[in-house]
C-alpha cells in the first residue's frame, strides 16, 4: 500500500481528490475554498502599514485559512518526504522535455529544476525573474484577480461564475506569454 | 474599511467562535500531500500544461472542477446546510460579475504562474517538501500582495 502511495498519482485520482475539498469546506464552514487570500492575511498579520486593504481583524477572518497552508507545508513535506517516490524524475512527454532542453534545462530529477530554482541562481537576472518576479506576479495577480487556481479555477468555476471564467482566461493568456515568448527571452 | 474592500469570499469567513480549526489543517494536509503526489506542484508539469503536450494538468483541474460542481450543485439542490447549521451562500452577485480586474489580474497570475511554476497552493506545499528556495517565492509573493493592497484604490477594477 504504502508503496502504491509512493508512486506518483495520476490525474484522475489527483482531480477528483482536489475537487472534493470544495463541497467539504462549503459544508464544514460554509466557505468557499482558496489559497491565495492566506497572502493577504499574512500581510495583514505582518505589515499592514494602514493599508485599507490590510487592516481588518486577520485572525477572525484568516485563521482557517492560515491554518490549512499551515496543513498545506506540511503535506508537502509528508508527499515529498515520507512518501517520496523511488524514481524521482517527473515523467513529462518527450517533447515538453525536448523543448526545455532547447532552453538549457539540463537537470531533470525532481520537481523543480535544480538548475533554474536553486539559492546559487537566485543571484543570476533568470533566477531573480524566475523566483522573486514569478513569485511577485502570481501573488499580485491574484489579489487582483481576487482569486488564484483554486479559488478560480476550481471553486469559481464549479460554481458556475462567469468572473472567475474570465480569470482563468487570464491565467493562460499569461502563462502563454510566459512560456511561449518571456522563457526565451530570460533563458 | 469599505464595502468591496473585504470580497465575497472574505465575507463568509464571520466564523462562529466555536469552529474548530483542525479539520482546515487536515485539508491542507491532504491537499499537501496531493499537490506533491500528483506532480501539480512541478515547474515541469506546467510547462508542459502550457505547451499543450500532455493531459496531466488538464485531467486533474478537469477532474476537480466536475467533482467540485456535482458536490455544489448536489448541496444546492438538496438544500444542505452547514455542519453548524447556517445557511451557505455560494457566491454573491458581485462575486460572480466578470470584470477588469479578472481579465487583468488573472494574466498578471498567469505571468507569475508560467515563469515560477507554481501557484499559491503547491508554493507552500514545494517549500514543505524541503526546497527552501521556494520560501524566497512565497516571499515574493506577499511582496506582490502588499503591493496590490497599497496600488489598490489607484487600480481598474
Amino acid at each position: 500500500m504504502i508503496a502504491l502511495l509512493r508512486e506518483p498519482w495520476p490525474w484522475y485520482i489527483a482531480g477528483p481528490l482536489i475537487g472534493l475539498v470544495v463541497p467539504f469546506v462549503y459544508w464544514y464552514g460554509g466557505r468557499k475554498w482558496g489559497v491565495s487570500q492566506s497572502l493577504q492575511h499574512l500581510c495583514a498579520a505582518t505589515v499592514p502599514a494602514k493599508i485599507e486593504y490590510l487592516t481588518y481583524d486577520w485572525w477572525k477572518q484568516g485563521a482557517w485559512n492560515l491554518t490549512m497552508v499551515a496543513g498545506v507545508l506540511v503535506g508537502g513535506f509528508v508527499g515529498g518526504r515520507l512518501l517520496s517516490s523511488p524514481d524521482d524524475v517527473v515523467s513529462i512527454s518527450a517533447a515538453t522535455r525536448s523543448d526545455l532542453v532547447g532552453l538549457g534545462v539540463r537537470d531533470f530529477s525532481g520537481l523543480v529544476p535544480s538548475d533554474l530554482f536553486s539559492f546559487g541562481t537566485l543571484l543570476t537576472p533568470a533566477g531573480l525573474l524566475m523566483i522573486v518576479g514569478g513569485g511577485f506576479l502570481v501573488g499580485f495577480g491574484a489579489r487582483y484577480a481576487n482569486g488564484c487556481t483554486s479559488g478560480h479555477a476550481i471553486s469559481g468555476l464549479a460554481n458556475l461564475q462567469l468572473s472567475s471564467l474570465l480569470a482563468v482566461i487570464g491565467f493562460f493568456a499569461g502563462g502563454l506569454i510566459s512560456v511561449h515568448f518571456l522563457l526565451g527571452l530570460i533563458l | 474599511m469599505s464595502p468591496h474592500a473585504m470580497t465575497a469570499d472574505a465575507v463568509a469567513t464571520e466564523a462562529p467562535r466555536t469552529e474548530s480549526l483542525v479539520p482546515y489543517f487536515l485539508v491542507g494536509l491532504y491537499l499537501g500531500i496531493v499537490f506533491i503526489k500528483s506532480e501539480v506542484a512541478s515547474w515541469f508539469r506546467i510547462q508542459e500544461m502550457f505547451r499543450f503536450q500532455a493531459v496531466h494538468m488538464y485531467g486533474v483541474l478537469g477532474g476537480a472542477v466536475l467533482v467540485g460542481a456535482l458536490g455544489v450543485a448536489l448541496m444546492r439542490r438538496r438544500g444542505v446546510r452547514t455542519a453548524s447549521g447556517s445557511d451557505i451562500a455560494f457566491s454573491d452577485h458581485e462575486d460572480r460579475r466578470p470584470s477588469v480586474q479578472h481579465a487583468i489580474g488573472g494574466i498578471c497570475f498567469g505571468l507569475g504562474w508560467g515563469l515560477l511554476g507554481a501557484c499559491p497552493g503547491p508554493m507552500y506545499a514545494l517549500v514543505g517538501s524541503g526546497l527552501p528556495v521556494m520560501l524566497v517565492a512565497l516571499g515574493g509573493a506577499l511582496g506582490g500582495a502588499w503591493v496590490y493592497g497599497l496600488l489598490r484604490t489607484k487600480l481598474p477594477h
